[in-house]
């Protein structure tokens, strides 16, 4: 196998994760770890060396934006979230950590997981979101601060209806 | 006046919860939170954030990967499409006459054509996935408003899987493939005497056409388009059983489809 698909390989397991975290939805996730994966091998005569982990995670990252978008124009086919209960958070009116993922926008809270749970640099997720380094922080600073106060069990700011 | 390096600012405090701080700037951080309470309970938050996240999703990645997402499995798909189409390529040339007058009609008039990738790509799924013995699918076919849901959500638009029992083909299931312009959906048939006939089915932007007839040495096809989405029945090369097939889901599928909701 050559060193990209076993570099490709090497990520799945990563992919899966921050996929999982993004969408909250386990089907969902791997669709999208799917088409990351089907797109890399499309493109793999582009690959003259260099860091496939990062841009896979761009890979995904882009796919998790269109299906959003899809989302919001088809409300009809929105995916039922992982229940809490389920997945052993706290009862409904807990202050549940994948419920204050949720309330967050898209751009915060794919810098918010990018770093916390991948470990990629402030540098990396730059290059990922396609934004200077300030943008990086500030998404990161906003994020922390509106899980913070829903943490904290302050109303949060009304942000947006679902 | 105010001592520069003893100043610390809200990035310093995020990168120091992320180790990204210059080592220098370490101490002085510390310092500060020592004499800033206020800081020190952000930082802490952060810190405890970052742990919940961990702990809700950091075990994702101890999980066992699905079959579907083997890169062996999902580049030998790329590799025998190529060879899919040059076979294609190599059939529609040597069929010749009016079907090649036809697709060229169809560049002239839409550019390149999708239909004579989409039967390459199904006749080349066709063969990968028929001689599957224990998982010819991914979505077993008792499953059925299940898989028209899941597959609809993923083509991106209303699937109709065709009742063929009348022609005696049991619905053996689905599954998502990468088509040539997206995602694709794959159902399987068989008979009871263990013939196989799949419907490849994804969205297109070429014109509806009528039932279209590809032969093979040893599998043929039906293609058609509808309603923006293209359908390739694909089964053994007899051609009067398989048009029957072809016709009995061209009927079904072509009851006008209610208009998509949102």
């Amino acid at each position: 196998m050559s060193d990209f698909r076993e570099q490709i390989e090497a990520a799945i397991p990563a992919l899966r994760r921050y996929a999982r975290a993004l969408t909250r939805d386990t089907d969902a996730a791997d669709d999208i770890v799917q088409d990351t994966l089907v797109r890399a091998l499309r493109s793999e005569h582009l690959f003259h060396g260099g860091d496939v982990r990062a841009w896979l995670y761009t890979i995904l990252t882009n796919l998790n934006r269109n299906r959003l978008r899809t989302l919001s124009r088809r409300p009809v086919l929105m995916p039922i979230k992982d229940s809490d209960a389920a997945t052993g958070g706290p009862e409904s009116g807990g202050r549940d950590i994948g419920r204050a993922l949720d309330d967050l926008a898209e751009e915060p809270r794919t810098a918010l997981l990018l770093v916390v749970l991948e470990g990629l640099t402030y540098r990396e997720v730059a290059e990922v979101q396609g934004v200077p380094i300030g943008t990086v922080m500030s998404r990161l600073a906003r994020a922390r601060m509106q899980i913070r106060s829903y943490l904290d069990g302050e109303r949060p700011a009304l942000r947006r209806v679902k | 006046m105010i001592d520069r390096d003893s100043l610390v600012t809200e990035d310093e405090l995020h990168a120091y919860v992320d180790g990204e701080l210059p080592p220098g700037r370490r101490s002085a951080v510390e310092t500060w939170l020592a004499t800033h309470p206020d800081d020190a309970a952000a930082v802490a938050s952060w810190r405890k954030q970052g742990e919940l996240i961990q702990a809700r999703y950091g075990g994702v990645a101890d999980e066992a990967t699905p079959d579907r997402l083997s890169v062996a499995r999902l580049a030998c798909r790329r590799r025998n499409g190529w060879i899919a189409v040059a076979a294609a390529a190599a059939l529609v040339a040597f069929i010749g006459g009016g079907t090649a007058g036809w697709f060229a009609h169809g560049a002239a008039a839409a550019g390149p054509s999708d239909l004579k990738r989409y039967t390459a790509e199904a006749l080349d799924a066709y063969r990968l996935y028929v001689v599957e013995v224990r998982h010819p699918v991914e979505v077993p076919g008792d499953e059925r408003p299940h898989l028209t849901q899941w597959l609809s959500k993923r083509v991106g638009s209303p699937v109709r899987i065709p009742e063929l029992e009348k022609m005696g083909l049991k619905l053996v299931g689905g599954r998502l493939l990468p088509g040539p312009t997206g995602p694709t959906a794959f159902f399987m048939y068989e008979t009871p005497s263990g013939e196989r006939f799949t419907l490849y089915c994804g969205q297109t932007k070429d014109q509806p056409t009528a039932l279209r007839y590809i032969a093979g040495q040893r599998n043929s096809a039906y293609y058609w388009v509808d309603n923006n989405l293209f359908y390739v029945l694909t089964g053994p090369a007899e051609q009067d059983k398989l048009h029957a097939i072809a016709q009995a889901a061209y009927d079904q599928i072509d009851v006008r489809l209610p208009p998509q909701g949102g």
